[in-house]
């Protein structure tokens, strides 16, 4: 609870509470944990709010590509779990099924230190002040890389350009000790990276009136990139799914990728020396910044989305307001070792941040991320762009010169058209 | 008695079926119902040039696959009706990868062609063949061919052990006639047995073809698709836009779009086939 005094500005916040209908019992569905601790200690702050509250509460887990269609299903029949944490923009895909969460939203905001402007995107209908869903979490993304080799090739550190970062890539392969990032079907670790591409050069697929921009110079100058740094990639790159980068860091095949901080506790973890001795030789740091001038990364955000179809509405805001607050989330996102970082500024604190130097690049995801919608609006456009893989595939093409990469933004646009009609 | 079974076909089968023809003819989304678009699907697909390779994948992938596995699965159903020591075990043996449930035999395959740790690249590496790992899954005609195997050796005991089924339902009377008349192997085979097995051979490859053309796990485990949508099946794209992407119509349009070519595969296969046994008769 030494926590709490770093919070000491909270008692300013006028305290918000829900009562649980009489005789409430709800349904949580859930994505499937990435790192136990986070499974034991939300299990245990389930719990605690049973027991304090005597409202029952079943927790389903599925595989976290798998929540996104079974919470459409749910809103779009009317039933099922009361509350779901969703992924991106699912919110703003049935925005009527979903209880209006204003008063929670801004509550928790006012307490802890305002939500990060990418989570009110995240979180609010578009063009309202109105909130949709309350963002739990953002799954932290960095570049992991080996730092002898690193030194090896000449650099201190990953340069904080693009144009250094290339270098980099074509100096760690001249060693023998490449980079690696996915361009298969990779739907976080690949998407993650494209888009901090695409970004990082002034691309993008969509402008602010939803409009349809892909085929730009800005698109192909960062497509150009991708076509020099993809032969200072290790060998099978077009192919790799996610898990792909972990095994060949772990295994020392690649020196550089970009990842959520598992590889690194992969390693720290592992009974095999040979691992720990890797532990301590990984490094994590911020994606290069490019001709734009500011980051521009990608990562996944989780949201909680309390449906109107729960006959225990207050119940179902309670227990989110419960989970949010410091007493469970501090616990709760220390024992996610990092993977999860905070939407609420205030718990950028939390001592997991610190603990370990290593862990600080993953903190901050929120003060920098663009919304996977970017620079245009969140909804079914946007969740259907990105599950079609169009950013995905047209820097695949250009990288790997199946196309050239003209063709392949041209491509592209067409494809984005599709979803992004008139 | 015909009612529960009518039951059943319409309500487990038909109604489905009739379903996802008609959600195809809606801009459906997953999450809210759609509205009548007439063939705008359709229309919209043709010209799509991610769909344009999924076609080709998918008849390339059922083509090659299905002319495999009927090649060796004859051949290994003629070696196993040979007199063999242990027939039972061999038998067994045989049926192995048809019985591992697809997932995880897909599993052993995404590891046997993984581009780092891949057993084949390393073996061949160490016998001194290869001074690099094959990139199976990373380069695109590798991946087609790579997931063709991995289909072939799924599927070549179903066909084997359907056709073992049938050449011994053969009569050794008139394996004993040829014999008497002096027949080579060869017009022993081509006049005797493939005209006898042509009616198990059509209802066997009406099958493979058809589950072939609409694979899904096994691409799905390895590539999901890639690389750069070289392995992307008709049923994975269908998957893709319509249950990830929440397009549920366009998704459904996609797997209509497979029907005209399942029944016209099943039709070449079983009438052409069917017609060589009657006229043989």
């Amino acid at each position: 609870m030494a926590l709490a005094a770093g919070f000491s500005h909270s008692a300013h916040a006028a305290d918000l509470s829900f009562q649980p209908e009489p005789g409430a019992k709800l349904r949580l569905l859930r994505w499937k944990r990435f790192v136990e601790g986070d499974e034991t200690a939300f299990a245990r702050n389930i719990q605690k709010f049973s027991e304090k509250y005597g409202v029952e509460v079943k927790v389903d887990a599925e595989s976290w590509e798998d929540v996104r269609p079974k919470a459409a299903v749910a809103a779009n029949v009317g039933s099922g779990p009361d509350l779901i944490a969703g992924w991106f923009d699912d919110p703003h895909q049935y925005p009527d099924k979903l209880l209006d969460v204003t008063d929670l939203a801004e509550y928790l905001g006012k307490k802890y230190g305002g939500w990060y402007d990418v989570c009110q995107k995240y979180g609010r209908r578009a063009g309202t002040r109105q909130w949709l869903a309350i963002p739990w979490g953002i799954i932290g993304n960095a570049i992991v890389y080996r730092e002898s080799h690193v030194k090896a090739a000449g650099f201190d550190g990953i340069p904080k350009d693009t144009a250094g970062f290339l270098k980099l890539c074509q100096a760690l392969k001249a060693k023998g000790t490449p980079a690696g990032f996915a361009l298969g079907k990779a739907v976080g670790d690949g998407n993650n990276w494209v888009h901090w591409l695409l970004w990082s050069h002034g691309g993008k697929l969509v402008d602010e009136n939803a409009k349809v921009v892909i085929n730009s110079p800005q698109t192909v100058a960062a497509l150009e990139y991708a076509k020099a740094l993809y032969p200072t990639l290790v060998t099978g790159t077009l192919g790799w799914l996610d898990p792909n980068n972990n095994k060949a860091f772990l295994d020392g095949q690649v020196s550089l990728t970009a990842n959520g901080i598992s590889i690194y506790y992969s390693a720290k973890n592992s009974p095999d020396p040979k691992l720990q001795e890797l532990a301590k030789d990984i490094q994590h740091a911020r994606f290069p910044i490019g001709p734009v001038g500011k980051p521009t990364e990608l990562m996944q955000i989780t949201q909680w989305m309390l449906f109107k179809h729960s006959k225990f509405p207050k119940a179902c805001k309670e227990l989110v307001r419960f989970l949010m607050e410091a007493e469970q989330y501090d616990p709760w996102m220390q024992a996610a070792i990092g993977y999860v970082s905070q939407p609420l500024r205030a718990y950028e604190k939390n001592p997991i941040w610190t603990a370990d130097p290593k862990h600080t690049a993953y903190r901050d995801g929120g003060n920098f991320i663009l919304d996977v919608g970017y620079s245009g609006p969140l909804g079914p456009a946007s969740a259907s762009a990105l599950a079609d893989y169009i950013v995905l595939d047209m820097v695949a093409e250009a990288a790997s010169g199946s196309r050239p990469p003209k063709e392949a933004a041209q491509r592209a646009e067409a494809r984005a058209k599709r979803y992004y009609k008139g | 008695m015909l009612l529960p079974s009518a039951t059943l076909l319409l309500g487990l089968l038909a109604y489905p079926l009739g379903l996802g023809v008609w959600l195809g003819f809606t801009d459906a989304k997953i999450g809210r119902p759609g509205e009548w678009v007439g063939l705008e699907n359709f229309e919209y697909l043709v010209t799509d040039s991610v769909v344009q390779l999924a076609l080709f994948n998918t008849l390339f992938y059922t083509l090659v696959a299905s002319t495999l596995k009927f090649g060796l699965g004859l051949w290994l159903a003629l070696l196993l009706n040979r007199r063999l020591p242990f027939p039972g075990f061999f038998r067994a043996v045989v049926l192995l990868p048809w019985i591992v449930p697809t997932a995880l035999s897909a599993i052993a395959f995404w590891w046997l062609y993984d581009a780092q740790f891949s057993v084949i690249s390393w073996t061949l590496h160490k016998a001194g063949l290869i001074d690099q790992s094959i990139d199976f899954l990373g380069d695109p005609w590798n991946a087609r061919y790579s997931t063709i195997a991995a289909n072939v050796w799924r599927g070549v005991p179903f066909v084997a052990i359907s056709l073992l089924a049938g050449l011994q339902t053969i009569s050794p009377s008139l394996y004993e006639a040829c014999a008497i008349d002096g027949a080579t192997p060869w017009q022993r085979f081509r006049h005797v047995t493939l005209p006898l097995l042509s009616p198990i051979i059509a209802v066997v490859m009406t099958f493979s073809v058809l589950f072939t053309f609409s694979d899904f796990q096994l691409i799905y485990v390895l590539t999901r698709g890639g690389p750069l949508n070289a392995t992307h099946l008709l049923a994975t794209l269908a998957f893709q836009r319509g249950i990830s992407g929440g397009a549920l119509g366009e998704g459904a349009a996609l797997a209509t779009l497979m029907v005209p070519f399942l029944l016209a595969a099943v039709l070449f296969s079983y009438f052409g086939l069917q017609r060589r046994a009657w006229q043989r008769g």
